[in-house]
């Protein structure tokens, strides 16, 4: 694997440690399966580069694309809490709604931003190559939100989110709104994703509505491979382990795309992701099982 | 990034005779589709012609994006890492990622309908920078002009395809502009995967004189259903890609795409022995085949005209 290959996987990964961090909020702390996910990364990219080509700040035009996916999860839970859909059922329509509303916010299928200003041009030509450039910037921005989501979770309002998840009805009996809860973690949860989505569009230099397929598989593998790698119940670990389980997850694809050796082709991705995360699903229950034996 | 540019200006400034050296060319598609293969295989062909044949002094690397936006950045990075002599990109998202990848190595890019509203260049003459390469913006004038001239009592075409894909929105923009031209009204009918082509085609029954399949990858990769329904409400089914006739249009006027392959191919050879891609202008693809298939055209109770089986290339049987 070359340099600049290991760079794009580390770029990539980071990009997607948002996603994954997204995730574990609607998975693991509100025990929400979340398939919003698939919508709102390209609702991300759609919004940031619709905005960037109208001449908006890059940052900005961010800030309205995490609002975009914000909204997104807003629907999502509004169908569940107050309609009561099922979870999963909901985010299901939620996601092939948002690929009619991601067409219309683009006005077409692709979006280019290859000649725009980003959030990152400012960081080029200053004697470092853009292959470092890339990573380093989006590096800083996952620092960022860990510290945020860590913060928040350990706060009496996370606190009482964590609750909802665990322990619906105990939380209500405390007097915890477990609605609202919902409200708030999908609300957080999709905007971190559009987030990565609106990265993920400036890094590339385009936004296209196809690039939503399978964000909840990519999201779910490095949640799975951080949590086997760190199985820790600290929030802080399980947090790092997203970003860490997407960076190794991008690195595995790079090999199987890089390794001539062990015969692996781009057509083999799919059965690689899967042996992975199924790897990383049994791996604690062989070690539990022996620690039992 | 510094060695990159060094490489970049040697390749350019000690370019040699073609067999005295070995190339290395990476090809990449955003997904594996029997007409991005065949660009794929006449790219490769066109090399060999020219001198370089694999094994002996040309490496030719290819890898497919599995339909994943993500996957084509990763495969970007993963060509440009390998410093290869030029990177061949298919398709536009696969051709964006290179783009915005890299500004050293050499880009030719392959079946790109609108390369300036893609932004892989800023024009067509003398695009500049390290990319040039080839359009497949299909000839849909030439289409509305066949459907009419097969039936000239069309008042209303049918068109199926997917709005994901930016190459069929361009391409339906361009037939209602033609169509009006001619004073025929064009009724949209839209399938977002494959499974959704059938119904897609069904509600175009009893609105339409004739349907319409542009270059659209979900609709061509499930024309069978489209056929069916076809065949059942008696309707014409027109293409623009010409493998689709022998699955059961009624006629296409289009690219074959292997001599799409074979002329990004021969771009990619000028670059080899020396020229600058930003030199080099970016055309349509030449030369469009026309085939039909008078089987079919029974199936729904239409005669071809002499003049149109008379030019056809080829005839399906």
């Amino acid at each position: 694997m070359s340099q600049i290959a290991f760079l794009g996987a580390v770029e990539l990964g980071l990009v997607f440690s948002f996603v994954a961090i997204g995730v574990y909020l609607a998975f693991r702390i509100l025990d929400f399966p979340d398939l919003t996910v698939d919508g709102s990364f390209p609702l991300g990219a759609a919004v940031a580069a619709v905005l960037i080509i109208a001449g908006w700040n890059p940052w900005l035009a961010t800030a309205i694309a995490m609002a975009a996916g914000a909204a997104a999860g807003l629907v999502t839970a509004t169908l569940n809490v107050k309609f009561r859909i099922l979870n999963l059922l909901a985010s299901i329509l939620t996601m092939i709604a948002l690929f009619s509303v991601n067409l219309r916010v683009m006005g077409k299928p692709n979006v280019a931003l290859i000649n725009q200003d980003t959030m990152l041009t400012p960081f080029f030509g200053h004697g470092l190559s853009e292959f470092y450039v890339r990573p380093l910037f989006i590096g800083v921005l996952v620092i960022i939100a860990v510290f945020l989501v860590w913060r928040f979770l350990a706060s009496d309002l996370g606190l009482a989110m964590r609750a909802t998840g665990a322990n619906p009805r105990m939380a209500r009996a405390q007097g915890v709104n477990t609605s609202l809860h919902i409200y708030l973690g999908m609300a957080l949860s999709n905007a971190l994703v559009a987030l990565g989505g609106s990265l993920f569009a400036q890094t590339n230099g385009f936004a296209d509505v196809t690039s939503g397929v399978g964000t909840i598989v990519v999201g779910l593998a490095a949640v799975i491979i951080g949590e086997t790698l760190f199985h820790s119940r600290l929030i802080l670990w399980a947090l790092v382990g997203c970003v860490i389980g997407s960076v190794l997850y991008r690195i595995a694809i790079q090999l199987a795309l890089s390794s001539d050796i062990l015969g692996l082709k781009a057509s083999d991705l799919n059965l690689v992701t899967a042996v992975l995360v199924a790897c990383a699903l049994i791996l604690p229950r062989l070690r539990r099982g022996r620690a039992a034996a | 990034m510094k060695f990159l540019t060094a490489a970049a200006i040697a390749t350019l400034a000690f370019a040699q005779p073609a067999l005295a050296r070995d190339v290395t060319v990476d090809v990449t598609a955003i997904v594996e589709h029997p007409a991005l293969d065949a660009v794929r295989d006449g790219v490769k062909d066109a090399l060999g012609e020219a001198g370089f044949k694999v094994g002996e002094n040309l490496t030719f690397n290819y890898e497919s994006a599995q339909g994943n936006p993500g996957t084509a950045a990763q495969i970007a990075r993963q060509f440009i890492g390998n410093g290869p002599d030029i990177i061949v990109p298919i398709s536009t998202p696969s051709a964006q990622a290179v783009v915005s990848a890299t500004r050293d190595i050499p880009i030719v890019f392959s079946a790109v309908t609108d390369p300036v509203g893609a932004q892989l260049v800023k024009q067509l003459q003398k695009p500049g920078g390290n990319v040039t390469g080839l359009s497949d913006l299909s000839p849909v004038a030439d289409h509305v002009a066949l459907i009419k001239e097969i039936l000239p009592s069309v008042k209303t075409i049918g068109v199926l395809f997917n709005p994901g894909e930016t190459n069929s929105v361009t391409l339906v923009e361009l037939l209602k502009k033609y169509g009006a031209e001619q004073g025929i009204a064009v009724v949209e009918s839209a399938a977002t995967r494959s499974s959704e082509v059938q119904n897609a085609a069904r509600a175009l029954a009893g609105r339409v004189d004739a349907i319409y399949v542009p270059t659209d990858n979900t609709i061509v990769s499930a024309l069978e259903s489209a056929v069916t329904v076809a065949i059942e409400s008696k309707l014409p089914l027109f293409t623009a890609d010409t493998d689709s006739v022998s699955r059961g249009a009624v006629a296409a006027l289009g690219f074959n795409y292997y001599d799409v392959g074979k002329q990004t191919g021969a771009i990619v050879v000028r670059i080899l022995n020396g020229e600058k891609p930003g030199d080099i202008d970016i055309n349509v693809a030449a030369g469009t085949d026309l085939v039909i298939n008078p089987g079919a055209a029974e199936k729904v109770g239409l005669t071809l005209p002499k003049s149109v089986v008379d030019r056809a290339t080829k005839v399906i049987q």
